[in-house]
This record gives structure tokens, C-alpha cells and sequence, in this order.
């Protein structure tokens, strides 16, 4: 009966029902893989963007500062050296220090330009306040210390600063989670687009499935495990590259990461490991849909 | 039946075909063979007219339920339509594979058929390195690995030599013995004689026997 030689079934595996290769993979890895970079750095950008202004809010919450303006008699650095003293004995205040005119002169640099001030040019005195940040004291508490100690001074908690500082780091995020939700988006389209394309050079493969008995499930199946797995392989390509440029910016950039505006932890670069799987998760998805939909057009 | 606007390719036909039954379907190229074949096996929806296949009216079955009536069909195409990227085991196997059935189930009965067929050597080849007779009967063996109900063969030995042809008649009178309805198109008078099989006999796509 038989004319079989012995088969060795021990390593026989039933062969994929779509061929392994297509002349397209090569450019549709490609370009999954840079959309996945594109999606990493933009959620680093992400990270960065959360952790300064993070920074910079914690460093604005826990500091103050008190222009002081001398009563009658009173010269302006004995006027600071009040309000300092006052302000030094408030609770949730680590130190109050005095800048003198050189320090003030220096901070009004960017909009007086280096160089020599006038003697006569009226200099505000200001008390620099560094708060406790475990529990801080309030602009109405210090205040209230400067009042009673008879100074005349405006502080300033920079609360002000610190709303804007939290809007613009809330806007750097949603502005780079955006274009990573539009990367993948745009991924999507092309995995659709592939898959269209995919089925209509299959479609005898496809024809010859359905006439045996396969469901649209079956058929679609196959469409979305071959382009999860490429999409997973470039979303891998797309990370490692994101994290070795990302890395490479760390690196060049010192202790602070991409630039003290933006820093970067190296913590932050694990943000890539899920990359491969959203990859293939979004692949999976944008293939099925759209291999069941041209299914249903057919006989 | 028409395609589209065309003029129409099978008009006025009333048959059965007895469970258990075989058949001969004849006519010259272009009388409707293949068309009243995709008919059958479900490829194409009537335009108009009545088919009932198992019991239902295959004009009126929602989509979603074709598969199953699809897997009682086995198909031999003229131009055989095997998967050029799967082996001659893996060719094989494919109704049952897609039938859910996993491969140590399916396994030796693919082998065996193989074997049957006269490809047990070859189980490993891929269908481009195969012989058009080989190819023959490669299909053959994939048309009824499922056990199907029906099994349509167009053009069976279309491709193949008048040795050949006879071998392949034996193989589907075999099949037909073990309770499978045969309906083979064919131009070949002399094996339609040789069966010695009722013949549907179609002139432009009309029944005329």
C-alpha cells in the first residue's frame, strides 16, 4: 500500500499557510520600525518634558522671595537684614538670606544688559527664602512675620510662576503622547494598507482557503499573525534604536540628561521594552480589521 | 446564470444528483461546464433559479454559513490550484487543517492517502517540481482527504495521459464506492465511455442528454 519512505515526524512542523516571504516585508519593516521610533522618542520627550517640569515646580514651591522696601530712616540693607531675621524664624522656612545689590544688579542682567549700574539706579533689596519642602511655610505666614517685625516688604511664593511652569509641562506631555498616538495611528494605516495589499496578491491562495471550508476568522488570522509578528520584530528594530540614540544623548549630555531643560533618567529609556508588543497589538488589529472587511465583500 | 451584464451562461437546467450517485458532465469549451461546476461548489451564487445543496437553498444561505457546507465539497480544479509555497504533505493536509484538526490527528491519515495516490515518495516536494500527473493526483488526494460528501472534479485528466486518466478513473470510482457523489467535466469520450457512468451532456448552457 504504502511507497513512503520512513518519515521522520519528530521535527516536522505543518508549514505556514501563507508564504514566509513577501518582496514588501523588507520596506514594510522599515517603515513600522521608524514610526516605532518616532513613537519612543516622542514618549522619552514625554518623560523628559514630565520630569522638568516636575523639577521645576518642586525647586519654585520651595523657595520665595521678598522685595523689601525701607521705612524712613532705615537704609535698604538694614531693612533686609530685618525682614531676614524674621523670616528666618518662621516655621517651614530652612534659611532666609539677604542678596545684596550685586546679586540683585545680577538678576536683572537679561533686561539691563551686562555692565556697570547706575549708583542712583533704585535696586529692589530681595530676601531669598528657602521653604522646608516637607511642609512649607505659606506667603500669608510670612506675611504675617514680616508685619510683625514692622518691615515693609511684597513676597512673592511664586505661585504664579509655578501654575505656569505645571500648564506648560502638562502641555509638553499631551503634545508628545499626541504624536505618539498619531505615530501609531499612522502605523495602523500602513499595516492596513499592506494587508489590502497582501490579500490581493494572495487572493488565490485566499480563494483556494475559502473553497476548502476556511471562515473569514481562519483567513484573517493568518493576515494579522503575519503582520503582528513583523510589526513586533520592527517595533523591536524601532525601540533599540530609539533607546541607543536616546542613550547617546544621555550620555553626551551629562548627569542631566538631554539638556538641564529636558532631563532624561536612564530609567526612562525602559519606557521602549512595551514598543514591541504595542506594535504588534496595534498591527494585529489594523490586519484583522481590514482583512475581515474585504472578506465580507467577497462570494 | 450570468456573470454581470453578460449574456447568460446556464439557462433552463433541472437535475439532481442521487447521494452515492456518479456522473459524467460533458460539453464543448465554453458550453457552461465550469460555471455549473462553481455553481456547485459554491464559488458563485445563481443569479436567478433554485440549487439546494444538502438541503439548502444556496442562493438564500447567509454568507457566514457557506464554509460548512464548502468542507462536505471536495474540489478537483482544472488547473489544479495548489499552494505553490506548501509542500505536497502540507497540500494535502489543508482541508483538515483548516477543518480545526491538529496535526497529530491528521498525520498519518495524510500520509496514508499519500500513499494511496502514489506520492508516498514525494510527500516532501513542492508542487513546482511535480509532474502534471503527479499534480493530478496531488489535487485529488486534497479534494477528498475530508471524506466529503461530493466530490467535483473538472477536467480531471485534463493534463495528464490516457495511462494516467484510466488510473485516476479507478481512484475516483473507488471513492464513489465508498459512498461519495462524483461529478466529473470532462472532454474525454473515450473515458466517459470506459466508465461507462450517466453523462450530463451540456450545449450552450443547456442541458441536453
Amino acid at each position: 500500500m504504502s511507497d513512503a519512505p520512513a518519515q521522520d515526524w519528530s521535527r516536522w512542523r505543518p508549514a505556514p499557510l501563507l508564504p514566509r516571504r513577501d518582496g514588501r516585508d523588507g520596506s514594510l519593516v522599515f517603515v513600522v520600525a521608524v514610526l516605532c521610533f518616532l513613537a519612543c522618542i516622542a514618549v522619552f520627550a514625554a518623560l523628559a518634558a514630565d520630569r522638568a517640569a516636575r523639577g521645576w515646580g518642586e525647586e519654585l514651591a520651595a523657595s520665595a522671595t521678598v522685595q523689601v522696601r525701607p521705612r524712613a530712616g532705615q537704609t535698604d540693607s538694614e531693612a533686609a537684614a530685618l525682614a531676614a531675621e524674621a523670616l528666618a524664624g518662621v516655621k517651614g522656612v530652612s534659611e532666609a538670606s539677604t542678596l545684596d545689590r550685586e546679586d540683585a544688579a545680577r538678576l536683572l542682567e537679561p533686561w539691563l544688559g551686562h555692565g556697570e549700574m547706575p549708583e542712583d539706579l533704585p535696586i529692589p533689596r530681595l530676601v531669598a527664602v528657602d521653604l522646608d519642602p516637607a511642609a512649607p511655610a505659606t506667603a500669608a505666614q510670612l506675611n504675617a512675620a514680616l508685619a510683625a517685625a514692622g518691615v515693609d516688604a511684597i513676597v512673592d511664593d511664586h505661585s504664579r510662576w509655578l501654575t505656569e511652569v505645571q500648564r506648560a509641562g502638562a502641555l509638553a506631555r499631551a503634545a508628545a503622547l499626541g504624536a505618539g498616538a498619531l505615530v501609531a495611528a499612522a502605523a495602523a494605516a500602513v499595516i492596513a494598507f499592506a494587508t489590502r495589499a497582501g490579500l490581493a496578491a494572495r487572493r488565490e491562495v485566499v480563494e483556494v482557503l475559502h473553497l476548502t471550508g476556511a471562515v473569514d476568522s481562519f483567513v484573517a488570522d493568518l493576515f494579522q499573525r503575519r503582520f503582528a509578528a513583523l510589526a513586533a520584530r520592527a517595533g523591536l528594530y524601532g525601540a533599540l534604536a530609539a533607546v541607543i540614540s536616546a542613550g547617546l544623548v544621555r550620555l553626551l549630555g551629562g548627569s542631566e540628561g538631554f539638556t538641564p531643560a529636558l532631563p532624561l533618567a536612564w530609567t526612562d529609556l525602559l519606557a521602549a521594552l512595551p514598543c514591541p508588543l504595542l506594535a504588534a497589538i496595534v498591527a494585529a488589529a489594523a490586519a484583522r480589521h481590514t482583512a475581515i472587511s474585504l472578506l465580507r465583500t467577497q462570494t | 446564470m450570468r456573470y454581470g451584464r453578460a449574456p447568460e451562461v446556464l439557462r433552463d437546467l433541472s437535475f439532481s444528483l442521487a447521494p452515492g450517485s456518479f456522473h459524467f458532465l460533458t460539453g464543448a469549451s465554453g458550453a457552461g461546464k465550469s460555471s455549473l461546476l462553481r455553481l456547485i461548489y459554491l464559488a458563485q451564487r445563481p443569479s436567478s433559479g433554485l440549487i439546494t445543496l444538502f438541503d439548502r437553498d444556496v442562493a438564500t444561505t447567509p454568507r457566514n454559513e457557506l464554509p460548512w457546507l464548502r468542507r462536505r465539497i471536495g474540489v478537483v480544479f482544472q488547473e489544479f490550484r495548489l499552494l505553490e509555497h506548501l509542500s505536497a504533505f502540507d497540500n494535502v493536509a489543508l482541508p483538515l487543517r483548516i477543518a480545526g484538526q491538529k496535526p497529530d490527528e491528521y498525520r498519518a491519515d495524510v500520509a496514508e492517502l499519500l500513499a494511496w495516490v502514489g506520492l508516498g515518495a514525494r510527500m516532501e516536494a513542492m508542487p513546482q517540481t511535480l509532474s502534471g500527473g503527479e499534480k493530478q493526483r496531488l489535487a485529488i488526494a486534497r479534494a477528498v482527504v475530508a471524506k466529503p460528501d461530493i466530490l467535483i472534479a473538472d477536467e480531471p485528466t485534463g493534463n495528464v495521459d490516457a495511462e494516467m486518466a484510466l488510473r485516476i478513473l479507478r481512484l475516483l470510482v473507488e471513492l464513489n464506492r465508498l459512498g461519495t457523489t462524483v461529478l466529473i467535466a470532462s472532454h474525454d469520450q473515450e473515458l466517459v465511455r470506459r466508465s461507462g457512468a450517466p453523462v450530463l451532456h451540456l450545449v450552450d448552457g443547456q442541458l441536453t442528454s
